[in-house]
């Protein structure tokens, strides 16, 4: 297929290190073959173009939550991650906050831009979690707070008078964070994965691995993944929601050797051959955050957001949104929930697996 | 011979000599979540394997486990002395997902040390007590957190009192040297104001040297110890072996004071404070424990048992029972009663045997 017109792309460095991205359609269309002996260039190959250039003008959301022990250096990690502080980490190591009494959740959004993309991120942290003697059930409280949000864009979807863009303020992502002991999963990592897989992408990372040998590392993680793996708890991304070969090997390859990711987070810049990087300084040697052999902090950071941020989100949108939608329909009786809805948009259907609406 | 020689100074001598043939007995515990090295640092500063047979459990096992006591003995020998060296351990301490009270079993088992040491002490034969009271406490804390968690509050002040606390920050390569100092003063405040003790250094004499009080003071200073551990020796191209961890940036040297404290630890534990610990337990902690015990049984009811006990060794005190449950006490006294009887009894044959003999021996002088 000759190409007429002389491809464009921007240089937007979130694109540098890996190919474009497809960008998925949010309902898989099933391929159907055609014809492809095109007698001209139609020029249906700039729609691409098209979808990149509404997405720079409208710029998207992204909700990260991250969940673990305090002293974990989840705030650090997430400045590190988005090179700004988006994080409501002080600027000083010493941080004089108590540590609350129950779990709460603190969002904080910020806009940051990178190549004429606007990104309007939120990083919602869980200060509190696994912290006191007793933790039963502290997890709760961030399963409601996802569940809120999922409620919060159910109503606005099912209004008459529909916004043009709904505000997703969904949890897209969720670090959880596991402390480096080298042994295995604490009790609470287990209690917490096993109940938030299911309506959140959690992506656990072990935090602080500076304190970690090779050998430690990698024994620690297949201890890890063979825990998660005993007891069918599905990290993203998840096995089932592949949706073609070339996914289901590239994202093995991340699920089997990978994951999770052994981090280091740093804000703090140092010179190492001539060249100033973020690190961590110590009497025996610079720890370079984003050195490939000192940690996996580059990978964290190119999957999260250089490879699978849409799909982050469309995970979240498709599979996560759609099954509390499913719940709340059914438990409804078919009926959306909210009050004040003249006339639903739905019509009222029997109690039965709920119907395909939009 | 010098008149004015009395030669009492050889004492020491021979208090030396027979503490080295009675050796010596010394029981450590080790505290603190799991993973925070407290294994490996205790095969570094004995530089024996003791955990060779551990097993780990998994997350899954460690959801119902409840914290158990588990005691190791050693025998280590150095320059002629030997050590008796029991480690007590507490598996599963901090690591369900509820920990209330989960110090609990760990203070039961002070405590019933000292009460064993209290029965034996007031007992018949006292001439080969064991002592296996524990005699210090490392309490390790962990370094990603902001200083003290409030398990660690919990712990240490439900036992402060009753064993000597040594606090030390585990896996201590997590953090940078600022980090240390900061969270060695955070934790050092905290302790303030918690009003916890722990173990008090003791000054050192005032004739020794100014170096040494220099080093005192340093060694003082850097408290809590930040200590690693490791049993394996890096041996790199162009650097001499050393005991350590190696990484991808850069090698932890373990007795290198400027990588950890573990150096300090070990002179301070072993080499040279490690009898002023069995005094303190013995003088301050024990005492402390006997003093509540006997003055808790210094009640009406209490008062009345004890009159009618036959046992009256200390003619000093009149309550010479320690505190058990009314039933033990109970048994014990008819047990001693028993025993007093049975030893009466034979010194009344030996006795009689001896007239016997005596008589035997006139009646053949007689003859």
């Amino acid at each position: 297929m000759s190409k007429g017109l002389p491809e464009t792309r921007t240089d937007a460095a979130m694109s540098e290190l890996v190919p474009e991205p497809r960008p998925k359609p949010a309902v898989p269309m099933k391929p159907v073959s055609i014809n492809t002996n095109l007698l001209g260039y139609i020029g249906i190959d700039t729609i691409i173009e098209q979808m990149r250039k509404k997405t720079m003008k409208t710029g998207f959301d992204f909700n990260i939550m991250v969940v673990g022990q305090s002293g974990l250096g989840k705030s650090t990690l997430v400045n590190t991650l988005f090179k700004s502080q988006v994080s409501r980490k002080a600027s000083s190591w010493n941080r004089e906050e108590k540590i609350p009494k129950t779990v709460e959740i603190k969002a904080i959004g910020h806009v940051i831009e990178e190549g004429g993309v606007k990104m309007k991120l939120t990083v919602i942290d869980t200060p509190g979690f696994g912290d006191q003697i007793n933790n039963e059930n502290c997890w709760e409280p961030i399963e409601k707070y996802i569940n809120e949000q999922y409620e919060k864009f159910l109503k606005e979807e099912v209004n008459i008078a529909r916004k043009k863009r709904i505000p997703d303020t969904r949890v897209h992502c969720c670090l959880y964070f596991i402390s480096p002991t080298g042994h295995s999963l604490r009790p609470l990592d287990l209690e917490f994965m096993k109940h938030l897989s299911k309506v959140v992408n959690i992506i656990p990372v072990i935090a602080k691995a500076d304190t970690m040998t090779l050998e430690e590392k990698s024994e620690f993680k297949q201890r890890v993944r063979k825990e998660l793996e005993v007891h069918g708890i599905e990290f993203y991304p998840q096995k089932e929601f592949d949706e073609d070969l070339e996914d289901k090997t590239e994202n093995d390859k991340i699920r089997q050797e990978s994951m999770p990711f052994a981090v280091v987070g740093s804000d703090k810049e140092y010179q190492v051959n001539g060249k100033r990087v973020l690190g961590r300084k110590t009497p025996w040697g610079i720890i370079e955050v984003e050195n490939l052999h000192h940690c996996e902090f580059a990978l964290l950071r190119d999957f999260v957001i250089r490879t699978h941020l849409q799909d982050l989100k469309e995970v979240t949108h498709n599979i996560h949104y759609e099954t509390y939608r499913a719940k709340r329909l059914n438990d409804n009786g078919g009926l959306p929930p909210g009050e004040g809805l003249l006339g639903s948009v739905l019509p009222p259907v029997p109690a039965t697996p709920c119907p395909t609406a939009e | 011979m010098d008149k004015e020689y009395v030669g009492f100074a050889a004492l020491p001598n021979q208090l030396h000599r027979k503490s080295i043939k009675k050796g010596f007995d010394f029981t450590l515990m080790v505290a603190g979540e799991s993973g925070l090295g407290k294994s490996t640092l205790i095969n570094s500063l004995f530089l024996t394997n003791l955990y060779e047979d551990r097993q780990l459990p998994e997350a899954s096992a460690r959801l119902t486990q409840t914290l158990t006591i588990e005691r190791r003995g050693v025998e280590i020998e150095e320059g002629g002395i030997k050590v008796k060296l029991t480690l007590v351990d507490t598996p599963g301490f901090g690591d369900s997902v509820d920990c209330s009270d989960c110090w609990l079993p760990v203070v039961r088992f002070i405590e019933e040390q000292f009460e064993q040491y209290l029965r034996d002490e007031s007992g018949l034969n006292r001439k080969n007590i064991q002592d296996s009271r524990v005699h210090c406490c490392l309490y390790f804390i962990s370094p990603f957190g902001r200083g003290l968690r409030p398990l660690d509050v919990a712990f240490l002040r439900a036992v402060h009192e009753k064993v000597n606390i040594i606090p030390v920050i585990g896996k201590a390569d997590a953090l940078m040297p600022r980090e240390t100092q900061a969270l060695k003063q955070k934790i050092r405040d905290q302790l303030k104001e918690e009003e916890i003790n722990i173990y008090q250094f003791p000054d050192c004499d005032s004739d020794e040297d100014e170096d040494f009080k220099r080093q005192d003071a340093e060694m003082k200073e850097s408290i809590p110890f930040a200590v690693v551990g490791s049993c394996e020796v890096v041996r790199d191209k162009g650097t001499r072996p050393v005991r350590g961890r190696r990484y991808s940036w850069g090698t932890v040297e373990v007795e290198n004071p400027h990588h950890c404290d573990f150096l300090n630890l070990r002179r301070m534990l072993v080499q040279t404070h490690l009898q002023d610990l069995k005094e303190v337990t013995h003088d301050l902690l024990y005492e402390g424990y006997r003093a509540r015990c006997l003055q808790s049984l210094a009640r009406p009811g209490a008062r009345d048992r004890a009159s009618r006990s036959k046992l009256s060794r200390r003619s000093t005190t009149e309550i010479p029972l320690p505190m058990l449950p009314l039933a033990e006490t109970e048994k014990l006294i008819r047990e001693k009663d028993e025993e007093l009887r049975r030893m009466q009894e034979m010194l009344e044959k030996m006795q009689a045997q001896v007239q016997q003999s005596q008589a035997q021996g006139e009646q053949s002088a007689a003859l």
